[in-house]
C-alpha cells in the first residue's frame, strides 16, 4: 500500500480533528441553533405584534431579511470556530505534531479550509432552509409569507449561507496569520463589527465613500434586499469580500510555509 | 540515520545553535546532552523541519525532513513541549496523525497497548498526568514504526518504573537496528541507556564519542587511592617515580600521575604491603559537569 501524505488523507485527518473536539461540536451546535431558530423567533414576535404596527411599518415589513436574520448571529459562531480550527493548534502546540506529519505544511491549511467550509456549508444550508420555511409558515398568519421564488428570495437565501462560509475561510486565514486565539478573534470582531460602527460615526460624505469597501458591508450586500445608491451591488460586494478573503488566505499560506513553527 | 552538517540557528540576537555537525548512527542509542539552553531542543526542531536553519542542513535518511513522502513512517519524534491538543482524546490524537499517511487504525490500538494507555486512551488529554502525556508522546513517535526515533527529554515526568520502561524500550529499538536519538540534561539518565554521546554547550559541539571513551577521557586525570602501613616509604618511592602524592583524611594516599598497575608494581618492587589499591571512579555525571562547566548558559550566582 502506498503511504505518502496526500491531500485526501490530510483531509480525513482534519475531519477527525474537527469532530473530536467538544469545543467545535458546541460552536457548530450554537451556529445551527442561531441560524435555524432566530428567524422563526423573530417571525413569531413580529406576528404577535402585527396589530400594533402602523400602515407604513406593515408596508415596509421585510419578511425575507427576517426569515434569514439568523445569519447575523450564526456568523459569529462560524467566525470564532474558523479561527479556533487553527489557533487552537498553536495554543496547545498541536501544530507541531500536525506539521511533523505533513512537513510540506500547505496541505494542512487546504484540508482545514475544505473540511471546515464543507461542514459549515452543509449545516448552514440545512438550518437556513429550516429557518426560511419555518419563518414563512409563521408569516402566513398575516399573509406576508414568501417562497424561494419571491423577488430576491433565492439570492438572499444563498447569499446568507455563502457569506457565512466565506467568513469561516476568512477567519481560518486570520487564525493562521495571527496564531493566537484571542488576537485572531479580536481582529475578526474588529474588522467585521467594530469598523462599521466607526464608519457610521464619520461624516456622511466620508463614511459613504469608505463604508462600501468594509468587509462586513461588502460581504453582506448579497444577504440584503435593498441597496443604497452608494453601495456595491449584491454580487459585486460579495466578490469584493471574496477578494479580501483570498488575499488573507494567500498571506496565511505564505506565512505558514515560511515561519518557524 | 541522521546527518547534521554545519547547522546554525539564530533567533534575533541569540545564536542558539552554532555550526553543529554530527551524525547519528543506526543500531545504537545516541544521547544528546547539554546544560539547559544548550540548544538540544532547537537542534531537534531543525532536524524535524519545524524551524528552518539559518545555515547548514540536517538530513534524515539522506533527505531533508520536508522532502520525506511519509515522514511518520521514517521518523518518529517526541518534542519537549507537548504537541498535543488538550481537548482531544489520546486515541483521536493518534488516529488523526495516522490518517495523514494511511497508517491503519489497528496500529493506533497497537501503540496504545505498547505504552500502556489502554484504560485512558478515550479520555481527554487535558486530564492526563505528566507521565501519561509522555507515554502518549512516545506512542505518537512509534506510530509509523519508523527507523529513526528522536525524543526530547523522554524521561521527563516519568516515575522510576516509567524510566526503566522507556530505557528498555529504547534499547530494544536500537537492538532492532533503529536509529535512536534522545536528549537529556541529566547525565545519570543517559549513563544506563546510551552507547554514544553528543555533548553540546552554548550551541557548540563539545564531545562526540562513545560513552566509554567519554568516561576514559574524563577519568584520565583521576587519582589512584592506595593504603599501606608504611606510608612514608611508599610516598618516597612514588615521588621518586614522578607521581604527585597527597594524604587522604583516612590515612590513605591519593596518587596522581601513575596508573593503578604502576602503583601496584612499584609497591611490589619495594616489598611494601598494600591494604587497598583502587582507581578513583569518575562518575559520568562528574565528567559531564567538568566538561560543560565553561559552557553553562545560566550560571548560578
Ligand atoms: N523560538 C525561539 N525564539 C528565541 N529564542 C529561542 C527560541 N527557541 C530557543 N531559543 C533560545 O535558544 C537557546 C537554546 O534553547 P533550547 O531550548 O534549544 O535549549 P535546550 O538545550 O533544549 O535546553 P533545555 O535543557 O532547557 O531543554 C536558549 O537560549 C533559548 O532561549
Ligand atoms: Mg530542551
Amino acid at each position: 500500500m502506498s503511504s505518502e501524505v496526500t491531500l485526501a488523507r490530510v483531509t480525513r485527518s482534519e475531519w477527525t480533528k474537527l469532530w473530536s473536539l467538544r469545543s467545535t461540536r458546541w460552536s457548530l451546535f450554537v451556529a445551527c441553533l442561531a441560524m435555524a431558530g432566530l428567524g422563526p423567533l423573530i417571525a413569531a414576535v413580529s406576528m404577535a405584534h402585527w396589530n400594533q404596527l402602523g400602515e407604513f411599518q406593515r408596508l415596509t415589513f421585510n419578511p425575507l431579511e427576517r426569515a434569514m436574520g439568523g445569519y447575523r448571529l450564526a456568523q459569529l459562531a462560524i467566525g470564532v470556530l474558523g479561527v479556533m480550527v487553527i489557533s487552537g493548534e498553536y495554543s496547545t502546540g498541536m501544530i507541531r505534531s500536525s506539521l511533523m506529519a505533513v512537513p510540506k505544511r500547505l496541505p494542512v491549511l487546504w484540508a482545514k479550509l475544505l473540511v471546515f467550509t464543507g461542514v459549515a456549508f452543509v449545516l448552514m444550508l440545512v438550518t437556513a432552509l429550516i429557518s426560511f420555511f419555518a419563518s414563512n409558515a409563521i408569516f402566513t398568519e398575516h399573509h406576508v409569507n414568501q417562497t424561494l421564488g419571491s423577488p430576491h428570495a433565492l439570492r438572499v437565501f444563498a447569499g446568507s449561507v455563502l457569506f457565512m462560509c466565506v467568513t469561516g475561510v476568512f477567519c481560518t486565514a486570520l487564525g493562521t496569520i495571527i496564531r493566537s486565539t484571542a488576537g485572531s478573534i479580536s481582529a475578526y470582531v474588529g474588522l467585521m463589527f467594530v469598523l462599521p460602527v466607526v464608519g457610521d460615526i464619520l461624516p456622511a460624505s466620508l463614511s459613504n465613500a469608505i463604508n462600501p469597501y468594509l468587509p462586513s458591508v461588502a460581504g453582506t450586500e448579497v444577504a440584503s434586499t435593498f441597496h443604497d445608491p452608494y453601495t456595491f451591488s449584491a454580487w459585486g460586494g460579495f466578490a469584493l469580500f471574496c477578494g479580501y478573503t483570498l488575499l488573507a488566505v494567500v498571506v496565511a499560506a505564505v506565512l505558514l510555509k515560511r515561519r518557524d513553527a | 540515520m541522521i546527518e547534521v552538517s554545519g547547522v546554525s540557528k539564530r533567533y534575533g540576537e541569540k545564536l542558539a545553535v552554532d555550526d553543529l555537525s554530527f551524525s547519528v548512527q543506526p543500531g545504537v542509542v545516541t544521547g544528546f546532552l547539554g546544560p539547559n539552553g544548550a540548544g538540544k531542543s532547537t537542534t531537534m526542531r531543525l532536524i524535524l523541519g519545524l524551524d528552518a536553519p539559518s545555515s547548514g542542513a540536517a538530513l534524515v535518511n539522506g533527505k531533508r525532513y520536508q522532502d520525506l513522502q511519509a515522514p511518520l513512517r521514517e521518523v518518529g519524534a517526541m518534542l519537549e513541549a507537548r504537541a498535543i491538543h488538550t481537548g482531544r482524546s489520546g486515541y483521536n490524537h493518534l488516529l488523526a496523525l495516522a490518517q495523514t499517511q494511511g497508517i491503519p487504525r489497528g496500529r493506533v490500538d497497537e501503540v496504545i497497548n505498547m505504552v500502556g494507555l489502554e484504560s485512558v486512551a478515550r479520555k481527554r488529554v487535558g486530564s492526563f498526568s505528566l507521565g501519561m502525556g509522555q507515554r502518549l508522546g512516545v506512542a505518537a513517535a512509534l506510530l509509523g514504526d519508523p527507523a529513526t526515533v528522536i525524543l526530547d527529554e523522554p524521561a521527563n515526568g516519568l516515575d522510576p518504573e516509567g524510566i526503566r520502561w522507556i530505557r528498555n524500550l529504547l534499547k530494544g529499538l536500537a537492538a532492532d537496528g533503529k536509529t535512536v536519538f534522545l536528549s537529556s540534561h541529566l547525565m545519570s539518565e543517559m549513563e544506563q541507556t546510551a552507547e554514544h554521546l553528543i555533548v553540546i554547550g552554548k550551541g557548540r559541539m563539545i564531545a562526540d564519542m562513545s560513552v566509554e571513551a567519554f568516561v576514559a577521557q574524563a577519568s584520565s586525570g583521576a587519582p589512584v587511592r592506595v593504603r599501606t602501613p608504611d606510608s612514608v616509604a611508599l610516598t618516597a618511592a612514588l615521588i621518586g617515580a614522578g607521581a604527585r602524592v597527597s594524604a587522604e583524611q583516612d590515612g590513605a594516599l591519593a596518587v596522581q600521575g601513575l596508573t593503578t598497575e604502576q602503583v601496584g608494581e612499584l609497591a611490589a618492587a619495594e616489598r611494601l604491603v598494600l591494604h587497598e589499591l583502587t582507581p578513583v571512579q569518575v562518575s559520568l555525571e562528574d565528567a559531564f559537569m567538568s566538561i560543560t562547566k565553561d559552557s553553562v548558559e545560566y550560571q548560578q550566582a
